[in-house]
């Protein structure tokens, strides 16, 4: 069971995607694990013949525990449980739970039903089948993705029974009230059923015995977890902040022209610009890229930058792109487009979770001009960027309007001094100047 | 291209946003609504929104005019001008 992020104690297998007998190679997804705040497709890490499979579906188990035994070309009946996070990290940090002094609250698991994994639910959506309908054959009920394929496979024509016209902000209420809304009774007018509206919720909910809402839990269960690891996080580690202000003007301008001709599927936006400059000057300042473990910093070998994604209807996860600071600016934003996607899909693969060693977290889309946010232990930096906006702003000994942007850093006391984060932030912005070369 | 009617375009607008945002009821938004606002797209979501109306409809949209894409009836507007 690998640790998916440093406030994972134990998860619990969904699915299983292989079995005894597949050949599998290092990078392939060889199962859905659930934790408390998504399900994430575990990668396994060595090519081999699957020789057992230790832990079944629906069993929580704490993390490190072998799921699964993997027979390797050279040694009989190799034990890899699966990894010391990614051969690419210098030190096997995120699976140490041990090392935490308080122990994290257990993640809530609904006791009488399961959680539908958000990524058979997306299954059930690309085959236009109703997830909530489909009879579940997993453990307690659990609707695995089989029985979505063999349900998309049965249905004879796609008839919606009733359609349930629901508008967005019944439907954002719904979930927050606990409502299923299946169990809302619409109002008529005239014979013709009306869509449902909030106030058909508000009196759902103050009639209604509640009622289990799968996604109210899940977003109960991401919040404790998002709980534990903030207050960690603050608890423990001495943070100092910085920001600086950066004239975007020459990148947004470079942005522009390369988009004009540019199809729109290869249009980059400034996050990317972003983005790479962070990843470079990682390499640049190596002090904050790596981890404290131990009362010591260990630096990573690579600079796989985490990107904090808010997920919608609540939660937040940090997943890594790989090598950022190797990765040509177009390929960094196919990547980033990738990772959000898959990231609000439930869709992320375990090394993405493991991996991070320095996260930015981007909430210009949110109007907000600086973010101070917390760091993700057992980083030991947290970078932010803001809203692009036009300021006044002194160019040449002449006042003009630019574009600018706040850059920030939460950095760890006990990793760097004030004069490293200085350095850091400094060297973002004199590469973001040179946009060509990024 | 064909020309498109306002009703195909505006179910055109509704299935593009439907494909960024399975979650939301696309059928009941507001035309006149905030799309940004009533739907939550950042930057990422309204690049591929954009993405999927070219793709549709083979309208080129460039990135200044993203501000004329407001809401549902100002991207029927825009793209009823421009469908050939």
């Amino acid at each position: 069971m690998p640790s998916l992020g440093a406030d994972m104690d134990a998860g619990t297998v969904v699915e299983w995607l292989v079995k005894p007998g597949d050949a599998v190679h290092r990078g392939d997804v060889v199962a859905v694990v659930d934790t408390s705040k998504a399900a994430i497709e575990v990668e396994c890490f060595a090519d081999g013949t699957i020789q057992a499979i230790l832990v079944p579906t629906g069993a929580e188990v704490p993390v490190g525990t072998v799921l699964a035994t993997i027979t390797t070309a050279d040694a009989p009946a190799a034990a890899p449980e699966v990894p010391e996070p990614a051969p690419v990290a210098s030190v096997p940090v995120a699976s140490v739970p041990s090392a935490r002094p308080e122990p994290v609250p257990a993640p809530a698991h609904p006791a009488d039903h399961y959680v539908l994994s958000p990524l058979v639910r997306r299954l059930a959506h690309d085959l236009g089948v109703d997830a909530d309908a489909v009879p579940g054959t997993g453990p307690g009920g659990r609707v695995t993705r089989t029985d979505v394929q063999a349900a998309a496979r049965s249905a004879t024509a796609p008839v919606p029974a009733v359609r349930l016209r629901v508008s967005p902000y019944a439907r954002r209420l719904a979930a927050e009230l606990g409502v299923d809304l299946a169990r809302v009774t619409p109002r008529r007018s005239d014979g013709t059923i009306l869509p449902i509206h909030a106030v058909d919720v508000r009196a759902a909910a103050a009639a209604a015995v509640p009622v289990p809402d799968a996604r109210a839990a899940r977003q109960a269960a991401t919040r404790t977890a998002i709980a534990a690891l903030m207050s960690r996080s603050k608890r423990e580690v001495p943070h100092y902040y910085l920001s600086t202000t950066v004239d975007l003007g020459t990148g947004v301008t470079w942005l522009r022209e390369r988009n004009r001709d540019l199809p729109v599927t290869k249009r980059l936006v400034p996050a990317a610009l972003l983005l790479k400059a962070t990843a470079l000057a990682a390499r640049k300042v190596p002090e904050l890229n790596g981890f404290w473990v131990d009362d010591a910093f260990r630096p990573a070998t690579s600079v796989h930058l985490g990107v904090a994604v808010a997920i919608h209807g609540g939660g937040l996860v940090a997943p890594a792109i790989h090598d950022a600071d190797r990765l040509p600016l177009e390929d960094l934003m196919a990547a980033l487009r990738d990772l959000v996607s898959r990231a609000r899909g439930g869709r992320l693969r375990g090394s993405e979770m493991s991996d991070p060693t320095l996260t930015v977290t981007n909430l210009g889309d949110q109007g907000v001009e600086a973010v101070f946010g917390v760091i993700y232990p057992p980083q030991v930096a947290l970078v932010g960027f803001g809203k692009v906006v036009d300021r006044p702003h002194a160019v040449g000994g002449l006042i003009g309007v630019r574009p600018v942007v706040t850059l920030t850093l939460s950095a760890d006391h006990r990793a760097t001094d004030g004069w490293t984060g200085a350095r850091f932030l400094n060297t973002v912005e004199r590469l973001l100047q040179h946009p060509e070369e990024l | 291209m064909t020309t498109m009617t306002t009703d195909q375009l505006r179910a055109t607008v509704r299935q593009a946003l439907h494909a960024i945002v399975p979650d939301a009821d696309v059928d009941t938004l507001d035309p006149g609504a905030d799309l940004r606002d009533e739907l939550g797209l950042d930057s990422l979501d309204f690049l591929a929104f954009v993405e999927r109306l070219g793709e549709t409809t083979g309208v080129r949209i460039e990135e200044d005019d993203y501000d004329r894409l407001d809401t549902l009836d100002a991207c029927v507007g825009f793209l009823g001008a421009r469908v050939a």
